[in-house]
């Protein structure tokens, strides 16, 4: 039995070297710099102990801005893009020709590189003195005045980050719900119409729950892929976030980190410990809903 | 309520490559008969001939190519699977895994509309009293996985009997179960559908089982309707080589024969002597009762060895004309006390004796002078 246990311990040593190297010393060393007020990462000093690298992230604007974005574009894009995907993936599979033609169309997003993506977008939310972009002139022609999504007001801005956002994540979702949606034995659907079962009931009382460990496979990494958002603006708004007003958590991280040569790793630790605070009781929540109404058979 | 099918007929699309290509399956040929009311009716044949294909049409999952189907005297071609009032058990039984055995149950009342709506009272007498018919009543919260396949079964049965369905059809119930279980669980149906006295179409390719529970079976092969009856009738008097080949354990003995100025030759041995048969050679087939051990017997085989079964003896030959391995003949135990040497001899019971066609395979009627 020791024995056994001994084996078992020693297959797994690799995988736990490699984690424990890669992932928990780092995490650790991030939770210790954030205590280390004013570490200097040249001389590699700091002045002493405490919470105050916590207390100035916390109150610093820039990072509450990030704050509301990051969860604004929480709230929004993983219920939408979820559900658009499931909405999508349904009509999808509920058609028989030309399915495969639509799953690959649905598909190139994915495949697309973000930065390209997000310059498409650019040129299509753009405004310039001299020209609109392809929305603004849609906007014109419903009789709207134009808006500049990119460097005009805020929720025009918050509106495009989401919108590409969702586009970005969606097809990755829909190739899941598709794959998802087939896998359901069709002898449920026979049973449940034998007996009498409307369309819309067999898809909350059968679809759903049938799917359901694979919806929140992908309501849990897109919590957390949402939360650790930062390329996504990047294309869209530029490096200087802040100054756009559209910057994200990990890009709050990620400034204070390179920001004025050399940076304040201290502040970026703690924000960078917030977040992971935050994403860990979101996943926690997550896990606990899930125990009630997620199926594994 | 009794069913009546009408020239149905289903095909499939062809998917076979090359010159089969547009060739279509007819998995269902031209089937017309009725199904009278309150009768457990076994639809046999063997696997591929379109027994799961008639359900799926008289349940409507399937819409037929041709013909029609009624309820009664309602023509219910048209309608959808959600309108005709049909239980189905599947063959894998198809509870809702996400669901325990009261919900699995209890789904079909929750579909009901309007004024045939229940209450949640009405539900839970409905389900109890369904769940006690097949004895389910104490696993009520358990969910599908965590059942045996004999409660699984009965699970199926108790949702599809819970809405009091005007029909009910069974597609191979007891293929999953193991063998003691099958034949406990048949006469359990057949205790049901006598209790409930619904309608019920019971599909399965194991004779044995149609025979012991059906009011009237339906023999099937590749898509055709062979013979209809009763299990007895049909037995005693096969309308072919296929239906007599299919039906007894053990099965019927086959031989290669001929008739010849009014007898009937196995072999070089005139086995019986017919009336008014013009010569041809015949497939012969003897059913294994219905060998009489006797010295001065006609018909000679060499003798394998007995089998004693308790009761019955069942006596294992050969014969050079047969065209099984071997004979088996049962005959009472007293009779083959003095069973020796290497040869045995029987006479016939001429009305277990069938002559079939050898080109076409049907049936050749005779009679003994
Ligand atoms: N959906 C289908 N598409 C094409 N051929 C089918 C389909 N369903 C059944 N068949 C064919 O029809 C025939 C009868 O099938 P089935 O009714 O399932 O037989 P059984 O239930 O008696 O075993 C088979 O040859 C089968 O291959
Ligand atoms: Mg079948």
């Amino acid at each position: 039995m020791e024995k056994q246990n001994l084996k078992g311990w020693l297959y797994l040593l690799p995988a736990l070297l490699f984690l424990g190297a890669f992932l928990i010393y780092p995490l650790i060393d991030v939770f210790i710099y954030s205590f280390e007020e004013g570490y200097n990462s040249a001389s590699q000093t700091f002045f002493g102990t405490g919470s105050y690298n916590y207390s100035y992230v916390l109150h610093d604007t820039y990072f509450l801005q990030a704050l509301k974005n990051t969860f604004i574009l929480v709230i929004i894009t993983v219920p939408v893009s979820t559900g658009l995907a499931l909405l999508i993936s349904v009509a999808l599979s509920s058609i028989k020709p030309l399915q495969e033609l639509f799953q690959t169309v649905f598909f190139l997003p994915y495949v697309t590189n973000t930065l390209a993506v997000g310059l498409v977008f650019m040129i299509l939310f753009k405004k310039t003195p001299y020209s609109d972009g392809l929305v603004n002139l849609l906007i014109h022609f419903f009789g709207g005045s134009s808006v500049d999504f990119i460097e005009g007001p805020y929720w025009a801005k918050m509106f495009v980050l989401c919108f590409y956002t969702v586009w970005v994540v969606m097809p990755f979702k829909i190739l899941i719900l598709t794959s998802a949606l087939a896998g359901v034995n069709p002898v449920y659907y026979n049973a449940a119409r034998v007996d009498g079962t409307g369309r819309i009931r067999m898809f909350f009382k059968i679809t759903l729950p049938m799917i359901s460990p694979m919806l929140f496979y992908l309501v849990i990494t897109g919590f957390i892929g949402a939360f650790k958002a930062y390329s996504d603006a990047v294309a869209l708004f530029g490096t200087n976030l802040n100054a756009a007003g559209m910057n994200t958590i990990v890009g709050y991280v990620y400034d204070m980190l390179y920001r004025d040569s050399g940076g304040y790793p201290s502040y970026a630790s703690a924000a960078a410990i917030i977040l992971f605070a935050i994403v860990l009781t979101i996943t926690c929540i997550n896990l606990l809903v899930s125990k009630k109404h997620v199926h594994y058979h | 309520m009794k069913i009546v099918l009408s020239h149905l007929t289903k095909k499939f699309p062809g998917r076979g490559r090359g010159a089969k290509k547009k060739e279509d399956v007819t998995a269902v040929n031209d089937f017309t008969f009725e199904i009278p009311d309150g009768r457990l009716v076994g639809l046999l044949g063997p696997s591929g001939c379109g027994k799961s294909t008639t359900l799926n049409l008289i349940c409507g999952l399937q819409k037929p190519t041709e013909g029609q189907i009624f309820f009664d005297e309602e023509d219910v071609t048209p309608l959808t699977p959600q309108k005709r009032g049909v239980g189905m058990v599947f063959q894998n039984y198809a509870l809702y895994p996400h669901l325990n055995v009261e919900q699995n149950i209890r789904f079909p009342l929750e579909n009901l509309k309007g004024a045939d709506k229940l209450s949640k009272e009405e539900m839970r007498a409905r389900v109890e009293e369904a769940a006690g018919l097949v004895q389910i009543g104490d696993l009520l919260d358990r969910k599908p996985a965590e059942l045996s396949g004999g409660q699984q079964q009965r699970v199926a049965i108790a949702r599809a009997l819970v809405k009091l369905p005007r029909v009910l059809l069974l597609d191979e119930p007891l293929s999953n179960l193991d063998a003691r279980l099958r034949l406990q669980t048949r006469e359990e149906i057949r205790r049901i559908q006598k209790k409930t006295a619904i309608t019920t179409i019971f599909v399965t390719h194991d004779q044995d089982e149609a025979m012991s529970i059906s009011d009237l079976i339906v023999v099937m092969k590749d898509g055709l309707v062979h013979q209809i009856g009763k299990p007895q009738e049909v037995y005693d008097d096969p309308a072919n080589l296929f239906v007599a080949k299919f039906l007894g354990t053990p099965p019927i003995n086959l031989f290669e024969g001929r008739v010849e100025k009014g007898s009937l030759f196995i072999g070089e041995e005139a086995v019986l002597t017919l009336k008014d048969i013009p010569d041809q050679p015949v497939h012969v087939g003897i059913r294994p009762e219905g060998f009489i051990l006797s010295e001065n017997g006609s018909f000679t085989c060499r003798l394998s060895r007995p089998e004693v079964m308790g009761r019955d003896v069942s006596i294992v030959s050969t014969h050079p004309a047969s065209q099984n391995p071997v004979i088996r003949s049962i005959v009472d135990a007293e009779s083959c006390e003095h069973l020796s040497g290497d040869n045995v001899c029987f006479l016939l019971k001429p009305r277990k004796v069938f002559l079939f066609d050898q080109t076409t395979g049907t049936r050749i009627p005779f009679e003994t002078a």
